[in-house]
Formats: C-alpha cells, structure tokens, sequence
C-alpha cells in the first residue's frame, strides 16, 4: 500500500461487495421470484445478474431479494422493483440480459422498461 | 457475485453455544441446493445480544435469526435462502411485524445503543481485512500519515476529550504527549488485551470482530509518540481473538500497513503478540509491561512513569483495547464529532458487558451519559421472573455496588466514583433482590485474594484478612467491632497497596457497607441473612400445615436428614440437613421454607 | 548538582534532584523504617513500611523509591503514617513464625527491631490463617525457612541481580506467595552456587548458613584429636562487627587469642595458604604464557565462583587455574607436610577453617581435595558461626588482649592479606609473576588500577617483554560480563581474577549481617577491603615468594612451584555439571 489513493481506490471497489449488509441504506428493493416454478424457468441466472450489475455500478441503495411463488407462474421468472413513493412494477419472463438493461434503464436512470412489464406482456 | 450474504456470530458467546456446527450445516445444505456460489457465509464477530445466541442474520433482508439450531438450517436454506421466504418462526421474535421485519437497530436492544467501538462487530468478516478497508479501514492511518503532523495528531485526540477505557479514565491524548515528549532511540506502543474482570468480555469482543481497528489505532499512536514497534498483550485465554488478531496483523503485513515505508510516507511500524497466561495483575500497566519484558507479572513502583521509563525501561504507551478502537473514526470524522458525544467530562462511548439477573446479556455501546436504568430496563430488557432490581456492580474487582436509588445517574466516569464505584472496563453485572450483598462483596474480594501477585504486605496479606473477616460475617460468627476493622482494614490497604488493583481491592466490601449497612448488620447482629443466600444463616423448615406426608422431600433428601411417617407432616432433622435445597425444590406443596 | 527545595514535617530542605524521599530524609536526620529496600539490587517498593504522606497526593507513597521533586511536602511521622506502618507490621507477623527466642537471628532482626520500635502488643492482631512451610535444608550450605520469610524478595534481587544465577524467586501467588525455587525443586536440585549472599541481606532469620559450629565444639572437647584452625585473610576485617566495633576494625589479634581461647591446638593464617597459592597460580601463568598454555588463566580461589563455571561455563573449565583454594592448599600441606614434622597421624586431625563463605561447605566435600588420603579440610565455619561459638564461650571479645598466630603456618605476607578484597588476587600474583619473569623488583607494589569495588576492573600492564592484560570481577553477574567478553572474541586477557561474592571475600556469604539501613548508607565492600590495604602498606613482607615459611615449605617438601609433589598436593580438576539434578 503506497498511497492513500491506492487505498481509496481499494475501498470503493470493496464496498460493491459488501453494500448487501446495509438494510438501512436501501431504498429501492428488487425482489426475484424464486419459488419452485420461477427457478425452473430460470430465476436464479436473473436474480445472479441483479446482484452481479447492482454491485458492479455500485447502486448502495438497492437491495436485491427474492420471493416466493407471486401466483403467476406462466409469467416466470418474475422480478418486482419497489421504489419509494412509486408504484410497483413487476416484470415478467425475465432473463439475465433483460435485468441488466432493467438495471441501467430502470434502476440507473428511473424509465421503467415497459416492454419487459407484465402489462405489455399480458396483452 | 453473492446475492445474499449469511452472517454468523463467531464470537466466543455464540461459539460456546455452537455457532461452529451452525456454519457447518449451513456450509452443507448451501451446497446441496446448489447455492455456494450465490449467498456467502460470513463469521463475524459478536453482534451484542449473546443471550440469544447462536446468531445469524441474513442479508439484504437483514432478517435477524436467534438461538438457531442445526437442525433449522435445513429450513433456513430451502425456505429463505432459495425461495426467499423468512421463516419469521424462527426470527428474533422482536423484529416480527405484521408483514414486514424490523431491522434490528430498531429492536430495544439496539436502539438506545451506539456503536462506535463496536461498529464493525457483526458486521464484517474480521479474518478478511478487505472487508475492514471496505468501511473506511486504514483510512484513519493513511491520513494522519501523509497529511497530519504527530503532534497534530495529539491534539486532535486531545481535543476530543477521549479518556481510556480500560478503567481509570486518564485522558489518551495527555497520555499520548508524555511519551512524545520523551526522546530516545526506541519507544513502544502497548495494547492491554489483558481482560480481566469477571464478567467482563468487551475487549475479547472488539479483537474477535474487528481486530484491525486496533492494529490501524496502534499505527496512529506509534506515529504519534515516535515509536516502530507495538506489542499486543492477550490473555492466551482468548483463543479465538488471538487467532484473529494474528491472521490480520499477517494480512496488514501483506497489504503494507505494517512494516517499513508505510503509505510510502518513511514510517515504520510493526506489531507482535504477547499472550499472558490469564492473571488478572497483568492488566495492571507496570505489571504488564513486566510480563512482557518476559518476568514475573508484577507492578512497579511509579514514578517513574511508563510515558517516561515502561516497556524495556524506554517510553512508552499503554492504551486498552476499547480505546484503541475510538481512534481511527477520531481522526476521520474529527475530534468534534467525537466530543459532541457523551457528558461533560466523558466523551464519547462506552461498552459494557452486561450480565447478571437479567434478559438480555451481551454486549452493549451506549454514549456516556446513559443512566443505568436506560441500560438496564431498556436495553437490558429489565430483570427476568418480575424480580426487583437491588444493585449494579460496575468496575469489577475495584469497582462498587450502585443501589437502585442511583438508578438515574448518568454514567460516566466522575459520577461513578461520585457514589462509590468506578467505571472500570466495562463489566456490568445486575443483582435482583435474591442477592445477597455481603455475599457479593465476599465473592469480589475472594477474586481479589486469589489474583493479588503477592507483592506488596497491604494487598498479600490485607487482601486475605479482610476476607476472613467477611466470612465469619457471612457465618453469623462476626460482632460489631468486626465491621469497624473491616473497614479499617480497607482504608489501610486503599492507602498503602502498591498498584491502582491492590489500592481499590477493597472498593466492593466499601460500597456495600455504604449503601447494604443494614444488611452487613442483620448478618452481624440477628444472625440472618435478609436475602436468603448465606448457607449458615439459613435453615429449611416443613411447614405442618401444608405438608401432606407424601414422602417425596425425604426420599431426595441426599443426606438422610428427613423423617416422617406417611401421609403424616415430615420434619428435618437440623444437625443433619446440609441446605442443599433438594427437598424444597421437589414439594408440591410449598411446604417447605427457608429462613 | 541540581538542588530542589522539599519541605519534610515542615523543616525546609534543598536536596539534589532525583533523591528518594528516604535520602532527602535523613540528610534531615529523619531515619524512615525500610525492610524490603535494598540500594540498586531491590528498589521494589514492596513491604510498604517506608511509606510517608504527600500533601496532595491520594494514597500514602513508598519514600525508598519516590523521587523528590519540587515545593514537595512530605510528612514522615504523622498519625495516617504511623498507624499504616504499624498495620502493616502486624499484618506481616500475623504470619510469621513467631518463635523469635529460637530463631538464630534474635537481636539481628529487622523486623523485630521494627515491632519494638513501633510498639506492637497485640501478638493476635488480624490474627487468620497462616501459611506453612517445610524447611528447606537440602544444601550444603544453607537451608531456607519460608515460615520466618516476610517477601521483601531481597534474597532473590541478590541471586539474579548480582549473581546472575536467579535459583530463588516468588512462586504462587497472593497470600500463599512463597519464595522457592523453580518447579517448587530442592535448592540442592537447582544450580544454586552456594555463596550465601542471600542469607547476608535477609533482614529476619528465613535463610541461615547450616550451622557447624556444633561439630568444631565436639572435635574441641575430644581429648583424642589434635585440632588446628585456620582464619581466612578478611575475617580479621570483619568479626570485630560481631561484637560492635566499627565496620572496618582490623582484629587481627583478637581473633588469634579468641581462637587460642576457644581451645584449638595450633592458630594459623589461611594467609599462609594464600601466598602459596601464589606460588603456585604465578607458576602456572607464566607456564601458560611461555608455553603456549590456555589462556586467559582464571583465579580458582572461590569456590562459589567454581561451581559457576561448571554449571554455567563448562566450556571454559580449561580456563581454570589448577590451584586448589588457598584452604585447600593449607588443609593439605597441614595432613602432609605438617603432620609428617610434628609426627601427627593424618587421621587424627581435625582441620577447621574460618572462611567469609558458605561455598567453602560445599568445597570440603569435593573430590580430588584429599592429598594424604584423607580430606584435606574437615569443618569449616563463616565468620558469624565463629562469633557464636566465641560468645557461647564467654569470651570478652573486645578487650582480648592482641597476639600473633602460631608458627610456622601463622607467618604470611602482605600479599596474602589482601587476598581477602577484590583485586587482591591479581595484585598478589603480580608482585611475584613479575619478578619471576622480569628477574628484577617491580617498581612499585601497589598495582592501584586493580583496587577499589567496581564490579569489573581492568588494566594493561608491561612486564618485560610481555604486555599483560588482566580483568578482575566480582559478583557472578560482573563475571558474567567478562567471560561473555572473552568468548566472543570483544576482550583478549591473559589473566582474569574472580571472585563470587561482590568485592570480594570481605562481602562473603558468611560474613557478619548488617541490617540495610547499614548496608544502604556505607559500603561495607570498601570499609572492609581497607583495613586489608592498610595492613598489607604497613608490613615489611609483602611478596608471597618472600615469606620465609613458604620458602622452608618449598625448601623441605614442595621442592618448587609446579613441581611433581606440588601437584600432586597442591592442585586439583574441575568437571562441568548439570544445572537441574531432577
């Protein structure tokens, strides 16, 4: 360790890691549904790639979770995004590279990916 | 990329309650469903509330698991960790609310704390120092040293009003300038890990959670005062905080924190580990140092001071474990924030380790100024069975007993010695009503006697006289005059004991005849003991009314000493019964009585 | 020198800075009590009894260790004071064996002293449970009894401290704190060397020498044998502080007529001996440098010193002189030579030695110190057990008239006197090595560079062709420092002087106790070797190789130093031994 940047640098890219610890920080919380059915159509690769972009951008206050069955299983893998003062917006057959636009999109840049949501796949 | 982390307490409370098979079969059922390469097990230290331990806490949820046991794993891991369902059965039942969970720093417990020394503890995993860097580790270290001046940085501990916490309370920044002041070709910074008090765990705690704030604070201090070389003093009885504190002084070696050139900035410093093989004296600074210079650990006379003449006859300091664990977060958010916390005189926090009749044992960090009652009903969750509170022992050995009508002093360290105990290193030990106090002051002083080095006549012999006395007291065997020597006995050695343990040895038997004179009486002069614990002063008795004859008390009788025809009232025989209690306990009646 | 200003019971007072306040003290004629102070060995602060009030301080201070400082006011003598020392005497006799009528240090007691002084009546004050020992009688030389010990650790500051042997310390711990050894072993099972310099600093009567007064009583009152004694070169320096004369009275003649009184048949000086271990040790030196021999050559005078080496220098027993001491020499030459002209059978004599050490118990017993087949030396006694055996006596002490030791083996040189002080060794040696190398007398013969009580002396001397350099230690630390030197090459000497006891035999083990309120404020080491100076600057024989006797010796029996006899007489072996017997 040589400088005090090398440090810093340090710091940040740990911080990623171990930002989940923080309840309280939390404010926007993302939840994959991973009941029997939502792991058998794929959830677990969605929900790894949540966590995987949520860390690498560094988004302190996300908070990825995951659920039981939502009671929709022709739609799994299912993601919810709650964001404080807003309404819920659920996803549907989500796969990994889907959640990472959600990510940048939604997360990052607040526009919901409206073609992911349940609403434009119902019709 | 985890997605979620499981935090298990590897504190020594939690590990005594099997913490280790926990991880085990969590490690095991993660595995079978597949799971290891998405939610990561972390071994923390301890989170505070050891009397629901085993803990573990699973995040981002932060759902906070209690006395769990292997066999929840299993459920634990289908349920929550796969499926996302809290299995809220199974959760600290005080974070449960309607559809949601509380975080714990809501709970009771955690609220009314503040955690500054504790603050990685529970949090991180203490043998990985990445996670330490991640919450500002070493940040402390790297500016003092490329941006502050040592003598800056003493005025900076100085400024906020930081006093040690070990025990006594002298101010760290005053003690940190002495031996600054002090020329000479080598100086050493000390750590006393050398805990104690009975009862008392906090720094064992603070090494086991987070060993590294106290290798980064010993940096700090080294910069300050000149010195290249720290030494750890531990007691070899800490074997899970030894280990720890060994595998981060490897890792601050590897990343550069220890060593020569550090931050590039020309410093060196390097640390190295002491075990003490657990008698109470070594944590005794002169003592200390002895024992480390590699003698028998026994105090030396003072002056010369150790700031002056400690460790190898050089300069030297000597901070506490607790300590030691406020000084990065002091240089980092300032001395301002640090004084703005606490009481006039007493800055900052303090951590207790709370024991004794009541719910919630552990570990607790609250800002000075906090009254006992706060810690003790609030946080502490009051005293179990709805008994009543009688008294407080703070300080250990040299401490005192603060009775309930001192229950809303604030606490620090002037107002402690104000009613007759001291703040001590943190040990917090609740009595309820069933305590009896001569009893107590018997129990302190007999830890004294044990653990006095035999060095000076006041603590050698004084030490051992006093307890005698104490014990005929206890046995109904003492007169009036009995006290007037006590007493006498325990002003001679608070005058005349060589070291600052043998001067407040006698500080339990002062305080309990100060504030419990009337039950030291009732003991002296009836004979009884009020709160039922002296064995010689008690006696069961069968009460005929209620007894029914069912022979159930004779036939535990261990010794015999219970006759009585069937269905007719039994009697103890007195010149038999040894008070065992036995017979009391197995009546279903209440027949049978002690007084 | 820095003065400060103190204040003492209010009678102003300027004292150099970084004085005790026990010095400060009694420069204003103010005498506070100390037990467990001794000056540089224990300044420990343990016994409290010297504590004094500080205005402004919390608790009372130890004054043997708390350094003035100034406007400081001190009270020596107030009530707080007087009733702290007071407890704190009768805590420590509330468990102490308090049989002082049959305790060989009655009315040489520090702490009896102490409790008359502060009046104690209560002999059950805090009366409790006492702790109990066994003695410890394993050692030749000693026993210990931890019933009378009161823990002032002076006994084990000397053994690490000056001797660097550190057999004794505390064990256990709080009330059942005891001196011992280590593992709880025998003193006989450890490497303790035997100089007794731990009975010699305790201030009550825990640690003794064995007592062989007894059996130089019985070996008197048998009509049968004939029994001769010898007196070491510094008991004359010293006895006389038995019977209250002034530290440093040279009695000589008293202790001849003492000895002469007491009944032995022929009063000799081991100062004899001494110069015929100059013969011989002169010999050998100027042997080993002429031919090559091992270098550097150590004195093997002090028996103490000798079981240091073989327990703790094995590697350097080559080192060694082969001389035996000089009570060995004397004892053999008395069973050969002697009994040979007086027509004595060998086994008839009782040989006894007064020696300043306790080490001389454990070197009687040797092997390879038996030169007419029987032990050359059979009781020897310290100078204190001498002086019970001359009160037992009735002997009026200090008004003996003087008179001279008997002939031929009473005749002795300077040389021999000052064998009794540190260095004196060395000087003797040189005064006659010098003149068997050179041929020619030595300008001067007072070799002034190897005097005085230093630990460690050292000087470069010419002598002939020859540069000598020599080193003289005292105390087993100080010898420590010098052997350590030698080995690692630092110091290249040609010949070494040791001596066990610090300043020499003056300071022996056996010599007589002096409380430390003595001991702190004189040094005895000085007083004591002076009165061997001075003897030695008033004689006309100064030289070993001149005393007559000694020339007869050689002339009738020894034929010449180093010879076959004197070998087979006169010298001895050394083997290296374990350190722990468990």
């Amino acid at each position: 360790m040589k400088s005090l940047a090398e440090l810093q640098a340090l710091r940040d890219k740990m911080k990623s890691s171990i930002g989940i610890r923080d309840d309280d920080q939390a404010s926007i919380r993302v939840v994959v549904g991973m009941a029997t059915c939502g792991i058998a159509a794929g959830a677990r690769p969605v929900l790894a790639a949540f966590t995987e972009e949520v860390a690498k951008r560094q988004l302190n206050n996300v908070a990825v979770g995951q659920t039981g069955c939502i009671g929709i299983c022709q739609y799994e893998p299912v993601v919810e995004v709650f964001m404080p003062g807003q309404e819920k917006v659920t996803y549907v057959k989500m796969t990994a590279e889907k959640a990472a636009r959600v990510v940048s999109d939604h997360l990052v840049n607040g526009n919901v990916v409206t073609e992911y949501t349940i609403g434009a796949n119902a019709k | 990329m985890y997605r979620s982390h499981v935090l298990v307490c590897g504190g020594t409370g939690c590990t005594s309650s099997g913490s280790a098979q926990i991880i085990d079969t969590l490690e095991k059922e993660l595995k079978r469903n597949g799971l290891e390469n998405e939610i990561k097990v972390i071994k923390t230290g301890c989170f505070g509330l050891c009397a629901l331990g085993p803990i573990m806490v699973v995040y981002p949820e932060g759902a906070f698991y209690s006395m769990v046991r292997p066999e929840d794993i299993p459920e634990i891991v289908s349920e929550h960790l796969l499926k996302g369902r809290i299995v809220t059965r199974l959760l600290y039942q005080e974070t449960v609310e309607a559809d949601t969970i509380k975080s714990l720093n809501h709970t009771d417990f955690y609220r009314k704390q503040m955690r500054v020394a504790l603050k990685n503890c529970g949090v991180i995993d203490p043998e990985n120092i990445n996670e330490y860097i991640a919450y500002d580790g070493y940040q402390a270290l790297g500016k003092v040293l490329t941006e502050m001046a040592p003598a800056e940085v003493i005025e900076e501990i100085k400024k906020s009003g930081l006093r040690g916490r070990g025990g006594a309370g002298f101010p760290t920044g005053l003690k940190w300038s002495f031996a600054a002041k002090y020329e000479d070709d080598q100086k050493y910074v000390c750590c006393n890990a050398d805990e104690g008090d009975p009862g008392a765990f906090m720094d064992r705690s603070i090494l086991e959670g987070d060993p590294n704030v106290v290798i980064e604070a010993m940096a700090i201090a080294g910069y300050a005062i000149g010195a290249s070389q720290g030494y750890v003093y531990i007691r070899a009885e800490y074997p899970i905080a030894v280990k720890r504190l060994t595998i981060a002084i490897n890792e601050a070696r590897e990343m550069g924190f220890l060593g020569k050139d550090i931050f590039g900035t020309g410093f060196d410093f390097d640390l190295d580990i002491r075990l003490g093989a657990g008698a109470f004296v070594c944590g005794e600074e002169t003592a200390l140092m002895t024992s480390i210079e590699g003698h028998r650990g026994e105090p030396r006379p003072r002056p010369p001071f150790p700031a002056e003449k400690g460790l190898f006859q050089k300069p030297s300091v000597l901070n506490n474990v607790e300590t030691y664990a406020n000084i990065p977060q002091i240089i980092l958010k300032g001395a301002d924030w640090f004084n703005q916390i606490g009481t006039e005189k007493s800055k900052g926090t303090k951590v207790f380790a709370l024991g004794g009749k009541i719910n919630n044992t552990g570990l607790v960090e609250v800002p000075m100024g906090t009254t006992l009652r706060t810690i003790v009903e609030e946080i502490g969750g009051g005293i179990p069975g709805g008994k009543k509170f009688k008294a407080a022992q703070t300080g250990g050995p040299s401490g005192g007993c603060i009775p309930a009508e001192h229950l809303d002093v604030p606490i620090d360290y002037d107002n402690l010695l104000a009613i007759g105990s001291m703040m001590g290193s943190g040990g917090l030990i609740v009595m309820d009503e069933d305590t009896c106090m001569v009893d107590i002051a018997k129990f302190f002083l007999e830890f004294t006697v044990d653990e006095s080095c035999g060095k000076c006549t006041p603590c050698r012999i004084g030490t051992k006289r006093m307890y005698e006395i104490l014990d005929k007291i206890s046995k109904g065997k003492a007169h009036v005059e009995d006290l007037d020597r006590l007493d006498k006995l325990a002003q001679y050695i608070k005058d005349n004991a060589l070291c600052g343990l043998g001067q407040t040895a006698p500080n339990p038997v002062l305080s309990t005849i100060r504030y419990f004179r009337d039950e030291y009486l009732a003991h002296i002069v009836d004979k009884r003991c009020p709160a039922g614990v002296c064995k010689e002063l008690m006696n069961y008795y069968i009460d005929e009314q209620k007894c029914k004859g069912c022979t159930l008390c004779a036939r535990n009788c261990p010794v015999g000493a219970i006759s009585g025809n069937i269905k007719e009232p039994h009697i103890i025989d007195r010149s038999k019964c040894i008070k065992c209690g036995a017979c009391m306990e197995k009546c279903k009646f209440g027949a049978i009585e002690k007084h | 020198m820095e003065m400060v200003n103190i204040k003492i019971n209010g009678l102003p007072l300027s004292v150099p800075k970084g004085s005790t306040i026990l010095e400060a003290a009694r420069q204003a004629g103010i005498e506070i009590p100390t037990l467990c102070f001794l000056r540089d060995i224990n300044e420990i602060g343990a016994c409290r009894i010297c504590v004094v009030e500080v205005k402004g301080a919390r608790s009372l201070v130890a004054s043997c260790v708390y350094p003035v400082n100034e406007g400081m006011e001190v009270f020596t003598n107030s009530a707080r004071v007087q009733e702290s020392r007071k407890t704190t005497l009768e805590l420590i006799l509330s468990d102490h064996e308090k049989n002082c009528l049959f305790c060989v240090r009655s009315g040489n007691c520090e702490l009896q002293k102490l409790a008359q002084e502060y009046g104690l009546s209560d002999p059950t004050a805090w009366a409790g449970e006492t702790n109990r020992y066994e003695i410890d009688d394993s050692a030749t030389h000693m026993w210990r009894n931890n019933n009378k010990c009161i823990l002032c650790r002076r006994c084990a500051a000397v053994c690490e401290k000056n001797q660097a042997v550190g057999v004794i310390g505390a064990n256990d711990r709080g009330f059942k704190t005891h001196i011992g050894c280590a593992f709880e072993l025998d003193l006989a099972q450890t490497p303790c060397v035997s100089c007794g310099q731990c009975i010699t600093v305790c201030p009550v009567g825990a640690i003794g020498e064995k007592d062989d007064g007894p059996k130089v009583t019985a070996a008197l009152r048998d009509p049968e044998k004939y029994v001769v004694v010898q007196a070491a070169p510094s008991i004359r320096a010293t006895l006389g502080e038995e019977f209250g004369l002034p530290v440093g009275s040279n009695v000589e003649g008293k202790m001849a007529a003492a000895l002469r009184r007491l009944g032995f048949d022929k009063v000799f000086d081991t100062d004899f001996g001494a110069d015929l271990t100059i013969m011989e040790e002169a010999n050998e030196l100027v042997e080993r440098v002429q031919n090559g021999g091992k270098l550097p050559m150590i004195t093997s005078c002090s028996p103490g010193w000798i079981n240091f080496c073989e327990m703790y220098y094995p590697d350097m027993l080559d080192n060694l002189s082969s001389c035996k001491s000089p009570q060995q020499m004397f004892g053999a030459v008395i069973k050969t030579w002697y009994a040979k002209k007086e027509n004595l059978d060998p086994k008839n004599i009782v040989s006894v030695s007064v020696m300043p050490c306790t080490a001389k118990k454990y070197e009687i017993g040797r092997e390879d110190q038996s030169a007419a087949g029987v032990p050359d030396l059979d009781i020897t006694i310290t100078t204190r057990e001498l002086a019970r055996l001359i009160r037992a006596a009735g002997i009026d002490f200090a008004n003996l008239p003087d008179e001279e030791f008997d002939t031929p083996l009473g005749i002795a040189s300077g040389a021999g006197h000052i064998f009794g002080a540190t260095g004196g060794v060395m000087e003797a040696a040189l005064r006659t090595a010098y003149e068997t190398i050179t041929g020619e007398k030595a300008g001067s013969l007072e070799w002034k560079e190897v005097r005085g009580t230093e630990g460690v002396k050292e000087a470069s001397y010419k002598v002939g062709a020859l540069t000598v350099n020599v080193a003289v230690a005292s105390g087993l630390s100080n010898a420590r420092k010098v052997l350590d030197a030698v080995k690692s090459g630092e110091k290249d000497y040609t010949f070494i002087e040791i001596m066990a006891c610090p300043g020499g035999c003056v300071n022996g083990g056996g010599q007589p106790i002096q409380p430390a309120s003595v001991r702190n404020f004189t040094d005895l080491k000085a007083l004591r070797a002076k009165a061997l100076y001075e003897e030695d600057a008033g004689m006309d024989l100064r030289k070993s190789h001149e005393n007559p006797a000694i020339q007869e010796l050689y002339r009738d029996f020894l034929e010449k130093p180093g010879s076959h006899v004197a070998h087979e007489v006169l010298h001895t072996s050394y083997k290296a031994r374990k350190r722990y017997t468990v």
